[in-house]
């Protein structure tokens, strides 16, 4: 019989802390096989977030630091300039990358770094207990916006990538999710074209993935995919954001 | 002849760093260490080293710890304010024992204070400066000579000890104009070849990881007991001080950096008026030089701390003589230079 479904080398078999239903676990896998893929496993070098992904060191078996919250893009632009031929991305939650780390975010894209990141938007600080996040839904309910996200008070679902498209210096930007078999593919393949772009010198390249948290949600993992289906995508639609090679051809 | 440059402080730091091996510069304009900033922008560019003219201090600390990782000598300088954002990286360094080099060229404050030469950021340097529980070696240089030569030693100290190394001097070093001995060395100490540790890429070993958060029961605690010995040997092994007529001085004056120069004239005029005055010039603030302190108790009357600052070195004299010599501080602040008159004033006071 031939095995055709295995754990990536570049995932460790440790178990993971995330909750039943939280999208994190896919998006590690994801990036762990095109890690595997792109057979650059022993010239990559992670940076994990501050926020539910902290321990993503743990289950990725390549080499991996951890920076202040906020900060990744700044700590693989150091990485990123002093060994340019190694692969360097980040993975950031959108309390990390759009709130206490927009000016690095923005910067690191307008300076055209040649790195990856991997954005994750759940719409919620899920660590510290489902405080709203920059990207909370009008009326979401957290628990810092226990009557609903008024934007009289808390403003708006922040679009950073659209944001960031803008920029001379970004190269490719798309929106993904994973609520979905059919999804999870397509954001393997932005995820992988990230990691492409990178590998060919092209700069910067972001990835947004709309992920599950049905406990800060209060809705179990199926209707949480459902969740992004009826309440995200809406407000934070899908698709190529910014891509210089589609630009090019005159596609986007 | 010794071959000799005149020099400008900040541009002496700028020089010793590349000496020191610095192979990648991020900094932030912010007065009066610009000419710090312009001069790497230039001369990092010119040796084909990392350059980078970050958003803020704090993406520019960041950038250090993230090129101190993958195993270069890192540098970052700045004045009162952008150091005080840059605490939070530093925190994180320590804590992934990261090397690094942090030149402060202190200017007034609290706030923003003004852009004149202070010393109120020996408090910040010298108890860690972020949050958490650590120390780093400080070094303080007194003259251009020192800016350069402090600096480049600084990476060595980094290296050896895993942990960043501050640079603390002030505006008035910064700015100004001395002759400086230019010492080339093998910029890449033996210590270099030594980092086992760092993360590039996990080829032919297994991954490594870099962190700060350990979270297991006791975990933190061990680290922090193993880099507790670390603190011990920089204690025992780092010390710097230069002292000056302490074999017969009654009254010993206590400055570092920019005040140590205004002690050394205020001992000379009160030497020439017959008064016994000796100088105790701290180099390294931390480790604090407690020993050569603690020794003169018996034989001194009574120490003058000197100051930019309402009082802060002064707490560590104090420490030193334990009681059993009295302290007394004379200091301006916000930016306020001490006066030679009144120093030696102070002397004659304290000896009536």
């Amino acid at each position: 019989m031939k095995k055709i479904f295995s754990r990536p080398e570049s995932l460790t078999a440790k178990r993971n802390i995330y909750c039943s239903g939280c999208g994190h676990g896919i998006v590690h896998r994801l990036i762990a096989e095109v890690i595997d893929e792109l057979g650059i496993r022993e010239k990559t070098i992670g940076v994990a977030p501050v926020g539910c992904a902290v321990f993503a060191y743990d289950y990725w078996n390549f080499d991996v630091t951890e920076a202040a919250h906020g900060r990744p893009p700044a700590v693989a632009t150091g990485i990123k300039r002093v060994l340019p031929d190694r692969v360097v991305f980040t993975y950031q939650g959108d309390g990390d990358l759009a709130a206490i780390g927009t000016a690095e975010t923005v910067h690191a894209a307008n300076r055209g770094e040649n790195i990856t990141i991997i954005f994750v938007n759940n719409g919620v600080y899920g660590m510290t207990g489902g405080q709203m996040a920059p990207t909370t839904l009008i009326a979401q309910k957290t628990t810092t916006t226990p009557l609903g996200r008024d934007p009289k008070i808390a403003g708006y679902p922040i679009k950073i990538s659209e944001a960031l498209g803008q920029l001379e210096g970004s190269v490719y930007i798309e929106r993904v999710t994973v609520n979905s078999p059919k999804n999870t593919i397509k954001a393997k393949r932005a995820i992988k074209k990230a990691f492409q772009n990178q590998i060919q010198n092209k700069g910067f390249s972001l990835v947004e993935v709309l992920s599950m948290c049905p406990i800060a949600w209060g809705v179990n993992p199926v209707e949480a995919l459902k969740w992004i289906e009826q309440k995200m995508i809406p407000v934070f639609p899908l698709g190529v954001i910014k891509d210089k090679d589609l630009t090019a051809k005159g596609n986007l | 002849m010794e071959n000799r440059i005149l020099m400008q402080g900040n541009h002496a730091v700028g020089e010793g760093g590349l000496q020191g091996g610095c192979q990648a510069y991020f900094g932030y304009p912010i007065t009066p260490q610009n000419e710090l900033t312009q001069y790497m922008a230039k001369r990092m560019v010119e040796e084909r080293k990392v350059f980078i003219q970050a958003e803020s201090e704090l993406a520019a600390i960041n950038m250090v710890f993230g090129a101190s990782l993958v195993g270069a000598r890192a540098m970052t300088t700045s004045s009162s304010p952008g150091i005080s954002l840059k605490q939070e990286g530093i925190s994180y360094m320590v804590g992934c024992e990261l090397p690094g080099v942090i030149v402060n060229i202190q200017r007034g404050g609290p706030g923003l204070g003004n852009i004149a030469g202070a010393q109120g950021d020996y408090f910040q340097a010298t108890r860690g400066g972020g949050h958490g529980d650590y120390y780093l070696i400080v070094l303080a240089p007194d003259s251009v000579q020192e800016m350069y030569d402090l600096t480049r030693e600084a990476f060595d100290l980094a290296d050896k000890y895993r942990n960043p190394v501050i640079v603390l001097a002030d505006g008035i070093l910064g700015q100004m104009l001395e002759p400086v001995k230019i010492v080339k060395k093998n910029p890449m100490s033996n210590f270099s070849a030594k980092k086992d540790w760092i993360l590039d890429g996990c080829k032919g070993r297994k991954p490594r990881m870099v962190r700060s958060l350990l979270m297991g029961e006791g975990v933190l605690e061990e680290h922090n007991l193993k880099l507790g010995k670390k603190y011990e040997r920089m204690r025992k092994s780092e010390v710097r001080v230069e002292t000056d007529n302490l074999e017969d001085a009654e009254v010993a004056l206590v400055g570092y950096g920019i005040s140590a120069r205004i002690c050394k004239e205020a001992m000379e005029i009160a030497r020439q008026k017959g008064i016994k005055v000796g100088l105790v010039r701290p180099i390294t603030l931390w480790p604090f030089p407690e020993k050569v302190i603690a020794e003169n108790v018996d034989r001194l009357k009574a120490f003058l701390v000197i100051e930019m600052s309402l009082g802060q070195m002064v707490e560590d004299v104090r420490l030193a003589t334990n009681g059993k010599c009295p302290v007394y501080f004379y200091g301006r602040t916000g930016g306020g230079i001490p006066e030679v008159d009144v120093i030696v004033e102070r002397i004659e006071k304290i000896l009536k």
